[in-house]
């Protein structure tokens, strides 16, 4: 498989990208801002992706999806990514359709998703950096389980349809293995959601789980055995997330090249000055470099090879990537670029959410260095 | 067309494990173990000439090119299989060389059908060594604005003039050489010539490094003839020629960026210096962060360079693209001999000694210092970049 887009994917690529900037360019998360949207999102939006096909882009086509990859699900979150566009995309489409997928709980949502009709949101982290700790715990109760501990981070839980939960069943908090990955509803007795509102001004919840009781229906795959589908999850979503952040790293850098070579001062064009082309082309590199880790970690995972070191390197390249993109959009606005009223901010804020979501560059370095043997 | 790959893989495979020798699949520790033949080849060890002999003998050596012209015939996808299988059991390149690096390529892209079965093939069994002649003392950076002289005498030009940082001049057989032919225009009168370094006229002197070593030279042109059947393109069209392969040789020196065969001597040589700790992690915290950051770009690097090579032979590169490659792809190794230096701390100090294979590692750490300068520097690439790829003004 070539490292570049084929023609369908292209295709795919040039449709989604004119939807997104279309129906979700930056103006609509600044209104959803201005508005103190407290869903942080659009469900109409959701639905025209549903139209387009797109939310079920994952999903199995006798599931009612389009059943096309990681590749492409990455074309489209690239999209939203450089449009800022707020949505549940990510974990709803990619995250949550992975876990699900080959367990007992896909006739159930997938329609729902491909609709355009549901939203899941994902409760995995309990600290505020990303780890592989699970503490909360799943006891046995009847022929269901209790749930108690603490999530966070959690985008869009307040809002959604269901939340996938990682919960300990088995061994301590550290182990790979006796986690057990649950299917929850949100309003369900013991389970206090409090939306807190981020830099970028999406919404994530802090969850608790006071002895929240489950039937055994509610476990995706088996008992302790959720590091399958979690694994699965976990691919999925810094795969995607990799490929969001560099659409947000694209959208910047897009925004600065084109303020370079408009903006004058001495007479000339701002571009024109060769410290400032020396880090343009500095920030095309590591972008283009981030651009082809993503894609590698995308078709890895589409050709079912092993995906675990390329999604690390490419969740940490494009951390370090787009932080720059970010760094140098607002530095070569100048003082504009400080600005509310300008959109680079915007990149600055998303760029640092994504980027701690789902490990930091820091955190994926640490996980190949450990793979490596050092 | 998969079912044939996979066949190819495997026979490839077979034939590999059958006929490298295992010497031969021993990471490359200095200068010593590249293999750059010639007409006086300097063999460090006779399983190096074994090597390139079985390579060379199925076109291996140059596995993309066509095999009227000593290459392999090999497609694309054939050339990537050959390439991992060569990597997964560490096998070294059998030939290095200016020939199939630089040249070739341009032969293949310029050269008349003479030119090119008079010197492809022997490019290919590593019969020949090049060098390459474009810098001058005023003109590194601004290449065009060089000064040796081709004067027209019928059949032949005679050229005199001096080059400098000549790399191998002194040990190489042949030289591609940028000429004036016309004082007209910068770029527009300048002409591509290859000539015998043997030629009466040609002079050599080596030029002393840092590393200690003297790959290169000053190179001295006096009254040397030079027919015309050896120009390259037509009379003044040599830029085309010399930026086709400049091209070339960015994308070459980028690959040093790259994981190479045979382990990593980064983490090996780090581990070996400050030991794990009960954890299993370097027992130096802030050199194991600093190993693992590089590791980052590094392999996604790597997967830049599979990119740009895919979209080469598909003809969707862009051709400003090894510009960037280089300018990555050099700094990264430099960044990786900083951090094998800071690993080994005063062992990879010593300069003679055994322990440091006659002080392979400082040789190796300061030879890097050249990556962003040689082939251009990296202030050139990022020149490049900026005008070419971003369409900045000016
Ligand atoms: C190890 C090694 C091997 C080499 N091998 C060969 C060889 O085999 N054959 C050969 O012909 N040449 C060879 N070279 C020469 C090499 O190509 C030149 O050194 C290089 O092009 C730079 O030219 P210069 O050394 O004259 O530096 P200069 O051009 O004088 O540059 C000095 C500094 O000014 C900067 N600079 C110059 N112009 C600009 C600009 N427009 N914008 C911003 N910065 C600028 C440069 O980046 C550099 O930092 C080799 C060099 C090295 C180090």
């Amino acid at each position: 498989m070539p490292l570049y887009l084929n023609d369908e994917q292209t295709m795919l690529r040039d449709t989604a990208r004119d939807f997104v900037a279309e129906h979700a360019p930056v103006r609509h998360l600044r209104a959803l801002r201005d508005a103190k949207d407290a869903t942080g999102f659009s469900r109409d939006l959701w639905k025209q992706f549903a139209e387009m096909g797109l939310t079920g882009i994952l999903i199995p086509e006798a599931s009612g999806g389009l059943g096309l990859g990681h590749v492409e699900a990455g074309v489209v979150l690239e999209e939203i990514g450089r449009n800022l566009t707020p949505s549940p995309f990510l974990s709803t489409a990619v995250a949550a359709v992975e876990a699900l997928k080959g367990t007992a709980h896909a006739d159930r949502w997938f329609p729902g998703i491909a609709a355009g009709d549901a939203v899941i949101a994902i409760a995995h982290d309990e600290k505020a950096k990303f780890g592989r700790a699970v503490a909360l715990k799943a006891e046995r109760a009847g022929n269901g389980f209790r749930l108690s501990g603490t999530k966070r981070f959690a985008h869009h839980a307040h809002a959604a349809d269901l939340i996938l939960v990682s919960a300990r069943t088995a061994g301590s908090d550290t182990d790979a293995a006796g986690i057990t990955l649950f299917v929850i509803d949100p309003k369900a007795a013991g389970l206090d959601l409090r939306p807190e509102r981020l830099a970028d001004s999406s919404l994530a919840a802090h969850a608790s789980f006071d002895g929240v009781e489950v039937t055994a229906d509610a476990v995706v795959g088996e008992i302790d055995g959720g590091a399958d589908p979690l694994g699965r999850l976990l691919r999925a979503a810094g795969a995607g997330a990799s490929a969001e952040l560099l659409g947000v790293g694209a959208g910047a850098s897009d925004m600065t090249l084109g303020y370079l070579k408009e903006r004058k001062q001495f007479g000339t064009l701002i571009g024109s000055f060769q410290a400032l082309q020396h880090r343009a082309a500095h920030l095309y590199s590591e972008l283009e470099v981030a651009r082809a880790a993503t894609l590698k970690a995308q078709q890895l995972l589409d050709s079912g090879e092993p995906a675990d070191e390329a999604v690390a390197i490419a969740k940490a390249m494009t951390g370090l990537a787009t932080t720059l993109a970010v760094q140098e959009g607002i530095q070569m606005h100048g003082g504009i670029g400080m600005t509310d009223e300008y959109d680079i901010g915007f990149y600055m804020k998303r760029a640092r959410v994504l980027a701690e979501m789902f490990g930091d560059s820091n955190y994926h370095a640490n996980a190949l260095a450990e793979a490596a043997g050092y | 067309m998969t079912q044939d790959l996979d066949t190819f893989r495997s026979e490839t495979r077979a034939w590999l494990e059958a006929n490298c020798p295992p010497a031969m699949r021993e990471p490359i520790r200095s200068e010593k173990d590249i293999v750059w033949g010639g007409r006086n080849p300097d063999w460090a060890h006779p399983d190096q000439k074994l090597w390139m002999d079985r390579m060379a003998e199925r076109g291996w050596t140059v596995p993309d090119w066509p095999t009227q012209y000593g290459g392999g015939g090999l497609s694309p996808a054939e050339t990537k299989i050959l390439r991992e299988e060569m990597k997964r059991m560490g096998a070294r390149t059998p030939l290095n060389s200016f020939g199939i690096s630089m040249l070739g390529p341009a032969l293949l892209k310029y050269g008349t059908e003479e030119q090119k079965l008079e010197h492809l093939p022997r490019i290919a069994r590593g019969e020949i060594r090049w060098c390459q002649g474009y810098s001058e003392p005023n003109a590194g950076s601004d290449l065009a604005g060089l000064q040796t002289w081709a004067e027209d005498a019928g059949d032949h030009y005679v050229v005199n003039g001096q080059k400098v940082w000549t790399s191998y001049a002194d040990k190489a057989d042949w030289i591609f050489c940028l000429v004036r032919t016309s004082k007209e225009a910068k770029q527009g009168g300048i002409s591509f010539v290859l000539f015998d370094m043997a030629s009466p006229g040609v002079s050599t002197k080596p030029i002393l490094l840092i590393s200690g070593y003297s790959p290169f030279c000053e190179t001295f042109f006096d009254n040397v003839r030079v027919p015309k059947s050896q120009r390259v393109h037509d009379e003044n069209k040599g830029w085309d020629v010399a930026k086709y392969l400049l091209g070339h040789e960015r994308e070459m020196i980028s690959g040093m960026g790259l994981d190479r065969a045979g382990g990593n001597p980064l983490i090996e040589g780090a581990i070996a210096t400050v030991g794990l700790d009960d954890q299993g992690r370097l027992a130096d915290p802030i050199l194991r962060a600093q190993i693992a950051l590089f590791e980052v770009r590094m392999r996604a690097f790597s997967a830049m360079s599979e990119r740009f090579l895919d979209e080469l032979k598909a003809g969707r590169a862009h051709p400003a693209q090894p510009s960037m490659m280089k300018y990555v792809g050099t700094e990264l190794n430099k960044q990786r001999h900083e951090l094998i230096m800071a690993a080994g701390g005063s062992d990879a100090l010593e300069w003679e000694s055994d322990a440091s294979a006659k002080g392979a590692r400082p040789r190796a750490w300061l030879r890097t210092k050249a990556n962003s300068i040689e082939g251009g520097t990296s202030e050139i690439q990022l020149n490049i970049v900026a005008k070419r790829i971003l369409e900045l003004p000016g």
